[in-house]
């Protein structure tokens, strides 16, 4: 066996894990701080990444845009808790999950509407192309643009985990995510850490969107990756920053290389249903995943 | 106190321990209960009542020590054998099916005693309709007899808490059990609601016969309807009697005292 | 007035079971079914006929069976396209290698071939719960879906993977035009609905309800829960599989994978949510709706064009149609949680004091 291939694909699968992992952040932000699973993170991301590049193409500065997207995402944010919400604030899980889907579509239509639906490319100044001193030592091909991804996840993942930890607001939203009326209780003011909380996932959002962006280029198949995320938390769990990293570099690799190694095995095809597949049989063993909280069922 | 004659022991839990993790739950709790009785548990908050009734009908399966009904004998029961074996229950937080009428809800309690498979449901011929009626009638019974009938096809969660607790017993009362076991069913009542709870309770020990055994925090309850009284502090038994002679027992003065003692 | 049940009593239990225990409602369902199976066909032209009214009804036999799944069971899927695709297929494989079956027995073999997946993908059900079994049953989704492609087999090895139906045919009496397949899928999906409405009313409905509501009560009462949720799979399964039968013989005349897409399972779920949850009626009410609402979206921007003479575009109308769908689920799920049959039965309790207001 090709031992440089393999470890090119290993690589490859990892680091694309990696970018699995950026989605899935967005998605343990908001769980982890309002118990909503929010199925409506891959429209975001793909809004993000619309938004940014049509402003760019009608020539704004990229820092600039950069910044009005943050804004347009931190005020979706503050408008999706507004008016989806807090009008559902103590209905059940699944009637919130279930409205998030409803978000999903409206997402969906509004960024194509408001932006027009052909597919746009992405650059970053980073190019997609080997690393040369890797590719020239080892024969091994690694693009520097998925190094780049990776450096880019880990420290967002860096920052929100001192976040959550060390941070006054930090705590508050662990707070809120465990308990909403003892939150109250204690005087934290729950209508701003939710604006708070939808505001950085929509931050999340945009950095998937761009790092996505570039990958696959902008259009109505983005929306899609939020669906690769889901395995992803399956193993990770659905409240866990480092279970989001380590689920999407599991999730990455073995999908990586199930597809180079088993897919011409069986006629091809398998990405579409291999990660799926792993994170079923994992739950099967832990069914709240890596490091997600045991649910017990109190009589 | 029951109008049956009190039976043979019919019940008895011998040296069981329970722990969860590092915190003991149960330690080496005996005790026994007779045919048609009216036992009581009690003991401060934290004792392990709640534990112990759970370890009576297989939803925590103690460690160590022997379960013995009907004279089988088990180191392991699980919810659905004591269920199918004829204990039945209440829960301390309401445990029915808020989506569902109060008919509905009873009528689960029904749910062994029927046999007719999906398919013939589904086409509704006539074993399947008969006996969802014949059902329907046994269940018709106990709601008269709890004086639930106006309610009947209310759906269960809009009902006040005191119905909600009768309709509980109802449920559990569909079972046609032996043994009914009581998990603080007065919990939150007034004193009109305790009343008509005790009544029924009563009833149902003098007119099925059924063994009750029962957590209560209520003294007056307690020494009222209850033939035997266990006592439980710290997941231990302290105490085993008849009222009147727990009522005495310097022990149970002071755990409810909260006077320390070694563990 | 007239909606009053003064004077309509029940002496037995018998009565008091009945599905319409309201002699207005008997009459008006009656009605309804013979509307249904004498006029329609009578009247109606082909388009609606193929287009809407027999979409309408497929539809609303799948969403039967995902509410009996979802609303009635509370184990949520996102896999019920693939349980119409395996129907679909099946249904085409038995017709074309075991001819002699007949239709109506190679749609049941085929719904019971989606029943076994079901209870397959329903497995897991056992240890996962909530968000985890929807991502679970997207797994389904997307594996049925792929083994549909890959394996030749299930297109008779045809290049293009797309099949058309055959044509349908009970004793020799052809199904070949759209008002005797309206009429076959009609009878069908009364016949389930029938069945449907029984099985909820029972102890089948009860457990499901029961582990929909608390499991964990309903195993220490006695509910066996393996069975309950395995049982809850195939048969949800079963239903769909019938309706990706129906769709591909008496709607699409082709059998396609790229028509049970992720796409349709979520468009069923809408109806399920839309129509109301945990409600016979209301799969059929959310059908409609989502079935019917493009058609009006249409027929308004077509009016507004004219009357503006402003071109609108067909990508704008698919995102409206998107965006206007996806504010209705929140705006249900805010408003009246318990969907169109909820609406449906407090109109029905204004309509008993009509004329008077209380």
């Amino acid at each position: 066996m090709d031992i440089a291939f393999f470890v090119e694909v290993l690589a490859g699968g990892l680091l694309a894990g990696v970018m699995y992992s950026l989605v899935a952040l967005g998605f343990v932000l908001i769980y982890k701080a309002s118990g909503v699973f929010n199925f409506a993170q891959g429209a975001m991301v793909f809004f993000a990444a619309l938004t940014f590049v049509s402003l760019g193409e009608r020539g704004w500065n990229f820092w600039l845009a950069l910044a009005v997207t943050l804004v347009v995402m931190v005020l979706l944010g503050l408008a999706i808790e507004r008016v989806v919400l807090r009008p559902l604030v103590n209905q059940p899980p699944i009637t919130l999950f279930m409205a998030t889907i409803g978000l999903t579509f409206v997402l969906e239509g509004l960024s194509q509407l408001v932006w027009g639906s052909q597919p746009h490319g992405l650059e970053l100044g980073i190019p997609d192309v080997p690393m040369e001193w890797l590719s020239q030592k080892w024969n091994i091909n690694i693009s520097q643009f998925d190094i780049f991804a990776a450096f880019v996840a880990g420290l967002l993942v860096a920052v929100l985990a001192v976040f959550f930890q060390k941070t006054r607001i930090g705590r508050a939203l662990r707070a809120v995510a465990d308990d909403h009326q003892a939150a109250l209780a204690v005087g934290i003011p729950l209508q701003h850490i939710w604006a708070i909380v939808w505001g950085v996932a929509g931050f999340v959002a945009l950095v998937a969107g761009l790092i996505w962006g570039v990958r696959n280029g902008v259009q109505f198949a983005l929306t899609f990756v939020a669906l690769k995320a889901l395995p992803v938390l399956l193993i990770g769990g659905f409240e866990s920053i480092p279970g989001a990293i380590l689920g999407g570099l599991i999730i990455g690799a073995t999908e990586k290389l199930a597809e180079v190694y088993v897919g011409p095995m069986v006629g091809g095809g398998i990405e579409s249903w291999f990660a799926y597949v792993v994170a079923l049989i994992f739950l099967l063993f832990r069914p709240e995943g890596l490091f997600g909280e045991k649910h017990i069922d109190r009589v | 106190m029951s109008g049956r004659p009190v039976g043979e022991v019919t019940l008895s839990v011998e040296a069981v321990s329970l722990a969860f993790g590092g915190v003991k739950a149960l330690s080496e709790v005996s005790f026994d209960v007779r045919e048609h009785e009216v036992r009581a548990i009690i003991g401060p908050n934290g004792a392990g009542k709640s534990s112990m009734l759970n370890v009576l009908n297989g939803v925590y399966h103690p460690q160590q020590g022997k379960i013995r009904f009907q004279g089988r004998e088990f180191e392991d029961m699980d919810s659905h054998e004591a269920a199918a074996m004829g204990i039945a229950r209440t829960f301390q937080n309401i445990a029915l099916f808020k989506g569902m009428t109060v008919l509905d809800n009873i009528m689960t309690g029904r749910n062994l005693k029927m046999h007719c498979n999906f398919l013939q449901q589904a086409l509704w011929i006539g074993p399947a309709r008969r006996e969802e009626l014949e059902h329907r009638r046994a269940v018709e019974e106990i709601i008269d007899f709890l004086e639930i009938q106006h309610v009947r096809k209310t759906p269960v969660g809009r009902l006040p808490y005191g119905l909600q607790k009768r309709v509980e017993l109802g449920r559990a009362l569909a079972a046609e059990p032996k043994v009914l076991l009581l998990d603080e069913p007065m919990a939150g009542m007034n004193l009109e609601e305790k009343q008509d709870m005790c009544r029924f309770v009563l009833d149902v020990n003098d007119h099925f016969g059924t063994t009750i055994v029962l957590i209560e925090h209520d003294m007056g309850v307690v020494m009222d309807i209850s033939d035997r009284v266990v006592v439980l502090d710290y997941g231990r038994k302290i105490a085993d009697g008849s009222p009147s002679e727990v009522r005495g027992n310097q022990k149970v003065i002071d755990a409810y005292l909260g006077v320390a003692h070694s563990a | 007035m007239l909606y009053r049940e003064a004077g309509q009593f029940k002496s037995t239990y018998a009565e008091d079971q009945q599905i319409f225990p309201i002699r207005q409602d008997r009459v008006a369902v009656s009605l309804l079914l013979a509307f249904a199976f004498v006029v329609v066909p009578a009247i109606g032209d082909q388009y609606w006929l193929g287009a809407i009214i027999t979409p309408f009804l497929i539809f609303a036999l799948a969403a039967l069976g995902l509410n009996i799944l979802t609303g009635y069971a509370g184990q949520l899927s996102l896999g019920t396209a693939a349980f119409m695709a395996v129907g679909a297929f099946m249904t085409y494989n038995f017709v074309l290698r075991m001819p002699w079956l007949g239709i109506l027995p190679s749609i049941i073999l085929a719904g019971l071939c989606a029943a076994a997946v079901g209870i397959v993908f329903g497995l897991p059900s056992l240890r996962i719960k909530g968000f985890y079994l929807a991502v679970a049953t997207l797994a389904c989704q997307f594996f049925v879906l792929w083994v549909l492609q890959r394996f030749g087999w299930f297109t008779n090895y045809s290049s293009s993977g797309v099949v058309t139906a055959q044509q349908i045919a009970i004793l020799d009496f052809p199904f070949n035009t759209p008002e005797r397949k309206y009429l076959l899928t009609l009878g069908i999906v009364v016949v389930m609905a029938l069945a449907a409405k029984n099985l909820m009313r029972s102890e089948t409905g009860r457990a499901f309800m029961a582990v929909r509501d608390m499991d964990v009560a309903a195993s220490v009462i006695g509910i066996p829960m393996m069975k309950t949720k395995l049982l809850a799979f195939a048969i949800s399964s079963f239903y769909c599989g019938v309706a990706g039968a129906l769709h591909a013989f008496c709607f699409l005349g082709t059998v396609e994978p790229e028509a049970y897409s992720l796409d349709l399972s979520f468009r069923i779920l809408f109806m399920v949510i839309i129509g109301g949850v945990g409600s016979i009626l209301g799969s059929f009410l959310g059908a409609a709706f989502i079935t019917l609402f493009p058609i009006f979206l249409n027929l308004v921007s077509t009016g507004l064009s004219q009357a503006t003479g402003v071109e609108v575009s067909h990508a704008l109308i698919s995102n409206l149609e998107s965006i206007i769908f996806g504010g209705l689920i929140v705006f249900f799920l805010i408003v009246e949680p318990q969907g169109l049959a909820r609406l449906w039965q407090i109109a029905k309790e204004k309509l008993r004091l009509w004329p008077f207001p209380h």
